[in-house]
């Protein structure tokens, strides 16, 4: 329920600000970046994200011993079905 | 202890880094005490049972399952409620995956789906809104269900609806926070807990300060942790560590992730769309004061209970099945008579058995060696 997966900022959207394009392992969709308001946010940052939002900017490793955690609680494959089932942004 | 039983162990980094926390806390741990720690979140829960975490530690520390299990502490009620807004001409209910095999009364989310009800699993209230959009003669209804770590998502979503102006999308708003609910633990008197590991990716969201009341008033250490086997171990390590010391305070075992402060734009996106209801109804817990979001006033067309006349009935558990108990602690998963005979997490009678944070659905998954020690 309250997973968190890492995912690197790949993209910004020039028409919808608040969304950004992420790669998760390799799967790229866009997630909705409006609870980052407050932090600034770059191309190449990394971001946790649950049910289509980011909710919080991690550092490279922080992000990557998230990866380690979500494959230890065996969730990856959720992890990814979520990922790839978000459908509100092509 | 004895490391050859956990599970899984291979799967770490550093099995030495744990068999060394291990006796750490095996040192720090007085013998003649009984330790009762609470792992707040459903997270930590499955993460405890699967690593089989209990053979690593002393047999006078109990792990209490808390009440962080979003679908857990759902009262059949509620989904009977949201599930009345399928059964409605022209309606769409979605929800998260882990409702969609959640009993009601007359059956799951899935069930009545194959009555032929329009039920549809996202992965996202953005999706559910999506929905809405692409389909503007039919009304789409979101299940929202979470702690803090998924509530400010809805809160956007509900702003993001009314910025685009879509009247066919509500929320039936079931968010709920975690403070009141520990309080009441706190609060209950055939409940000792000596400690807290506090909940990972809700703190994220709230931060680390609202837990100060446990050890300032109650005098209880809490220590916010991760989810791998060290994190945890490390965590209940920190909490004996404080016991020992005759101190109660809040730590950070998540630095890695959770910030002191949390996330201030999440915590505004709360307060600008929900309010707190006067109580809520928990499984297992009763009727707990402040402890539920509803939608404020200045966005009742996006809410649910405010658009559609639901049921509002309480129903009681099945008699047989004893989640409160086993919700509050006072009964391990295998000590309720369902338990792996007439409730499994193929056929769940109770919400604990369905989603995997569930302490009943973690148990009969990976501790069947532990039930025949505690039956």
């Amino acid at each position: 329920m309250c997973l968190a997966i890492p995912g690197q900022i790949v993209e910004f959207s020039a028409e919808q600000p608040l969304l950004a394009k992420v790669d998760v392992a390799g799967v790229k969709r866009s997630i909705n970046i409006g609870l980052l308001a407050d932090e600034p946010l770059d191309i190449g940052d990394w971001v946790l994200i649950h049910v289509g939002f980011a909710m919080s900017k991690v550092g490279a490793q922080e992000a990557r011993d998230q990866l380690t955690m979500i494959a230890a609680l065996g969730e990856e494959q959720q992890a990814m079905d979520e990922v790839r089932g978000y459908t509100f942004s092509p | 202890m004895n490391m050859g039983r956990m599970k899984y162990v291979d799967e770490f980094r550093d099995p030495e880094l744990i068999a060394k926390v291990a006796r750490e806390i095996e040192r720090t741990v007085d013998p003649q005490y009984d330790y009762r720690i609470m792992e707040v979140c459903g997270g930590h829960t499955h993460s405890i049972y699967r690593h089989g975490l209990r053979d690593v530690l002393p047999k006078n520390i109990r792990l209490v399952h808390g009440p962080g299990c979003p679908v857990c502490v759902l009262p059949m009620g509620r989904v009977d409620d949201g599930l009345s807004v399928a059964e409605r001409p022209g309606t769409v209910l979605t929800a998260f995956g882990d409702m969609m095999r959640v009993p009601g009364t007359k059956g799951t989310p899935l069930e009545y789906k194959a009555r032929g009800c329009d039920v549809r699993m996202v992965y996202s209230p953005l999706d559910a809104l999506r929905i809405a959009q692409n389909e503007p003669d039919k009304h789409v209804c979101f299940f929202a269900i979470g702690f803090e770590t998924t509530a400010p998502s809805t809160a956007l979503t509900i702003l993001r609806a009314k910025a685009l102006g879509v009247r066919n999308f509500s929320v039936f708003c079931n968010h709920v926070t975690i403070l009141p609910a520990i309080r009441a633990i706190l609060d209950s008197p055939d409940m000792r807990i000596d400690g807290f590991i506090g909940p990972g990716h809700v703190s994220t969201i709230t931060g680390c300060r609202p837990y100060e009341f446990i050890a300032q008033h109650y005098r209880k250490p809490v220590v916010i942790s991760g989810f791998e086997p060290l994190d945890l171990l490390q965590g209940i390590l920190m909490v004996l560590r404080q016991l020992r010391a005759g101190e109660a305070k809040v730590e950070n075992q998540y630095r890695r992730i959770v910030p002191w402060n949390g996330n201030a734009a999440a915590m505004r996106a709360l307060a600008d769309v929900f309010e707190l209801r006067p109580y809520f109804e928990w499984r297992g817990l009763g009727f707990i004061s402040q402890s539920a979001l509803k939608i404020k006033s200045a966005f009742a067309e996006y809410d649910s209970e405010a658009r559609f006349e639901l049921p509002g009935v309480r129903v009681t558990d099945p008699k047989a099945a004893q989640c409160g108990e086993v919700l509050k602690g006072v009964l391990t998963p295998p000590q309720c008579k369902l338990f792996g005979n007439a409730c499994t997490p193929e056929h769940p009678i109770g919400a604990l058995m369905v989603s995997s944070e569930g302490a009943c659905a973690a148990y009969f998954k990976y501790a069947p060696h532990q039930q025949a020690v505690e039956a």
